[in-house]
């Protein structure tokens, strides 16, 4: 089965694939950031690429696709974006706050490890001492 | 035409959807630090949302929409429960 049943137009079957192609795109750029970025910290803001924008292509191109089938306005997609939105940064402050207080309180031999200076902001900083730390595993090897 | 257009940008949509849960995959085998592991969980039950929704599209059935509501509020549950788990070593405390 190639194609669309016969009571959607074609425009709005061809809107929503666009839609759905952009979205799963923006998707797998974002999930594609876990891949290049070296931190966890630039690495928490990549998949929320898909989260928020690439969600709201995928869920409009459904609206739009649904609610030429049938006839009627479906927005039931919303819920699911209303939803999104309002639980993706719970989730991701709850993880980033947790990866903060385990940095600050890893034993690294000689009393607590702090995050680095511009750890952050990607310029990581690692005396020599910690990069041959085997429980300091996130630390930059060669790249 | 138009129905091969659409049948094949949802086929090409699904392997990028398919791809993203395949890098969060490999982010949690590869880790290294277990809040990296939480992080690939996140975009694996994500990308699986998004995929069962594109199919829903792709087979013009609405019943998929609601498997994907269940995906999603399952893995929200279990994302913070994982990482509050990380912060406190408890998860209801």
């Amino acid at each position: 089965m190639t194609g669309f049943p016969a009571n959607v137009p074609a425009w709005a079957a061809l809107l929503a694939a666009c839609l759905v192609l952009a979205g799963s795109a923006l998707t797998f750029l974002g999930a594609f950031g876990l891949v290049r970025l070296k931190t966890f910290y630039e690495r928490v803001h990549a998949p929320t690429l898909g989260a928020t924008l690439g969600m709201f292509l995928i869920l409009g191109g459904s609206v739009v696709y649904f609610t030429a089938a049938e006839g009627q306005f479906m927005p039931v997609e919303l819920l699911v974006a209303v939803f999104f939105t309002v639980t993706t940064p719970v989730t991701l402050i709850i993880l980033a706050r947790a990866a903060l207080f385990r940095d600050r309180t890893d034993r690294s031999g000689d009393g607590v490890r702090v995050p680095l200076e511009g750890e952050c902001a990607g310029v990581v900083r690692t005396p020599p001492d910690l990069t041959t730390d085997p429980r300091r595993s996130d630390a930059p090897q060669d790249r | 035409m138009s129905g091969a257009v659409f049948y094949w940008a949802l086929v090409v949509a699904q392997l990028f959807l398919a791809g993203a849960a395949l890098i969060g995959v490999w982010r949690i085998a590869k880790g290294p630090r277990a809040q990296d592991r939480i992080l690939g969980l996140d975009t694996l039950y994500q990308a699986g949302m998004l995929l069962v929704v594109a199919f829903g599209v792709r087979t013009g059935s609405h019943l998929y929409f609601y498997a994907a509501v269940i995906i999603g509020m399952l893995g929200f549950t279990s994302s913070v429960a994982l990482a509050k788990f990380l912060m406190r070593g408890e998860v209801i405390e």
